[in-house]
């Protein structure tokens, strides 16, 4: 004969839906708001990663205007386009200088307006023979040096590998499209020196450049540079601040110091936000469980009376306990992927900060992990009904309204 | 088998009657053996359900033992008391007693699946709504059934694991003059096939049923 304790649970379930349904819930936004809170804090975690990967360099050199105007910052993190140059000899100076470990020159271009892209987008040139931030990216997507005239695009661009876009009336083709790094280089296009030295002297032709008197050949925008083993990023930086004029060197690593702030101060929010949704749910769910025992105690001293032991009551509303937790933390977590995953880059505009979802594997195992952590959660408000419920006096209740 | 009771005594802690302590049963020595029909009678208070929840198991006495066979049930521990009293003893409590995410039938077969052991007897179970007159709401739930209909109900589920020891708590409460009779007999012939039966009623109706006939007041039993 089949044991009927663990259908007397769902029984018991299924005759209160009401209740049934609200516990279900609660378990459902325990497990949301875990799941939800750690895709989201993880993600922001990955964008600021990837951004720190993406930026490679120690020391960034750029012309002193564009430290000081903001605009390095607004290209860099904020996505914004922009260009600013220099001249070209400040890269042989600084390769000259002491503590210099890798060092290479990019080149920036806004473009006016193209196929891909309702808005203009941010054209970055580097050099393929010294460029180590860019290239090894690059490799991921596109194992070839790329030729001129070849550009590979940011993940977020509307152009696909094969397309032809044109910048200033230049025709430029698509090579590769890169990885998804969750950040503002994103939509960005990258293309190596030739290419880019050819764009702007397209844009100076047009008179769409508002540098208009700059020799391209002549012109970088900035210099990445790794400090050498044995030299702090402090001194190096300090070295060139103090001997090279006209220019500004950034620690990277400041840069992004203000996003690690917001990232803080959000993980911080929803840290708070997910412990305040799970001592309110925790604190209803024991109110909950406790009141559907009491309410049914004269059918749990049936059960004892007919021979149950106060461990197979225990037993029985525990099972309870991991039913409605285990349904209802698993509509929280599906309802977390739908609202989440899809979402993902209006929760970085919204943020705006860099923002990477984690890959499938990780979405299932922050899913597994917050399942087993709601489900812990509802199982033991279950259990500490349960526990009272075994050790009740059964004769007292059976005579109580009687 | 024949359960017997030995200088059992229950006391309570009662913070609001001046003493401390009330005796709901005093010592006593107690037989009840099988193939009788036993009815204990006295007043509301007098110590009768609390004596008749010690016998079965449900609550431990102060003092003295309770022996079913050779089994001292005290010196059992829960489970295995539970297990005892799952598979050797019927019990009709007070009231409304059904488990109401359950219907009739599997209300009645409940002992029997408790465990999930053995075979459970639905023609049996089947035979013992027929004979309670409820045979047609086998399928209904127990919403849709009067006081008397849930307390019929009780009996077959009391009776359907074949007990060695069936105790009655007040079963004709809520039952008319026919159903009365029913149950009456029915726990008579229960008792006639070798079944040690005790009623607890206040009814002189279970009387004329009686192979004997205690009394308890005060905490006291004593024979009639």
């Amino acid at each position: 004969m089949k044991k009927i304790t663990k259908s007397l649970s769902y029984r018991n379930l299924v005759k209160r839906p009401a209740r049934s349904i609200a516990l279900m819930l609660l378990a459902a936004f325990l497990s949301f708001s875990v799941f939800g809170g750690t895709i989201i804090v993880g993600s922001l975690r990955s964008g600021l990663s990837s951004l720190q990967d993406r930026l490679g360099a120690d020391i960034m050199v750029v012309p002193y205007e564009a430290a000081t105007k903001s605009d390095l910052e607004n290209i860099v993190l904020q996505g914004n386009t922009g260009y600013f140059y220099m001249d070209s000899s400040y890269l042989k100076k600084l390769a000259a200088m002491e503590g210099i470990g890798q060092i290479s020159a990019q080149f920036y271009l806004a473009s006016a307006s193209s196929g891909c892209c309702s808005i203009p987008v941010q054209i970055i040139g580097f050099d393929p023979e010294t460029d180590f931030t860019i290239s090894p990216w690059i490799k991921k997507s596109y194992n070839r040096p790329l030729q001129d005239m070849e550009i590979v695009v940011g993940n977020s661009l509307n152009a696909f590998v094969g397309d032809t876009l044109t910048f200033y009336g230049t025709d430029v083709h698509v090579a590769a499209k890169l990885d998804r790094t969750g950040t503002s280089l994103d939509t960005a296009v990258y293309t190596n020196e030739n290419t880019i030295k050819t764009l702007i002297q397209a844009s100076l032709d047009k008179k769409l450049n508002n540098f208009g008197d700059i020799n391209p050949d002549k012109v970088i925008s900035c210099v990445l540079i790794n400090v050498a083993e044995g030299y702090t990023i402090e001194d190096v930086l300090n070295d060139i601040n103090l001997h090279v004029r006209k220019v500004e060197a950034v620690q990277t690593k400041n840069m992004i110091s203000g996003i690690s702030g917001s990232l803080k101060g959000i993980s911080d929010v929803i840290g708070i936000l997910t412990a305040a949704i799970w001592i309110l749910s925790l604190v209803i769910m024991i109110i909950a469980f406790r009141m559907s025992v009491n309410e049914r105690k004269k059918e749990f001293a049936v059960l004892r009376v007919i021979g149950a032991s106060g461990k197979k009551l225990f037993h029985i509303v525990l099972t309870e306990g991991i039913l409605v937790s285990l349904s209802g933390s698993l509509i929280g977590i599906v309802v977390g992927a739908l609202v989440i995953l899809p979402f993902g880059n209006f929760i970085e505009a919204q943020l705006g900060l860099p923002f990477l979802l984690p890959g499938g594997l990780k979405v299932a195992g922050l899913a597994c992990i917050s399942l087993v952590a709601s489900v812990t959660a509802g199982s033991f408000t279950g259990a500490l009904a349960s526990y009272k419920i075994s050790r009740m006096d059964t004769g007292l209740i059976l005579r109580e309204g009687n | 088998m024949v359960l017997k009771a030995e200088g059992v005594s229950k006391q309570f802690l009662r913070e609001t009657k001046g003493t401390n302590i009330f005796m709901a049963v005093k010592e006593t020595d107690f037989e009840l053996p099988e193939g009788m029909l036993t009815v204990l009678t006295g007043r509301s208070g007098s110590g009768k359900s609390t004596f008749l929840n010690i016998l079965s198991g449900l609550l431990e006495p102060t003092a003295g033992k309770v022996l079913i066979g050779d089994k001292e049930l005290y010196q059992l521990d829960d489970t295995e008391r539970s297990r005892l009293r799952n598979r050797l003893f019927g019990f009709i409590p007070q009231g409304q007693s059904a488990i109401h995410s359950l219907n009739v039938l599997e209300n009645v077969l409940l002992p029997l699946t408790l465990y999930g052991e053995g075979e459970a007897d639905q023609e049996y179970a089947y035979e013992l709504l027929e004979l309670m007159g409820i045979a047609e709401l086998a399928g209904s739930m127990p919403s849709e059934l009067s006081g008397g209909e849930l307390r019929r109900m009780a009996i077959a589920r009391a009776l359907v694991g074949k007990p060695e020891v069936v105790f009655a708590d007040e079963p004709t409460g809520d039952l008319d003059d026919e159903n009365t009779e029913i149950v009456l007999k029915l726990l008579k012939q229960t008792a006639e096939r070798g079944t040690a039966v005790l009623l607890v009623t206040h009814e002189n109706d279970a009387l004329a049923y009686a192979d004997a006939i205690y009394r308890m007041s005060g905490g006291v039993l004593e024979k009639v």
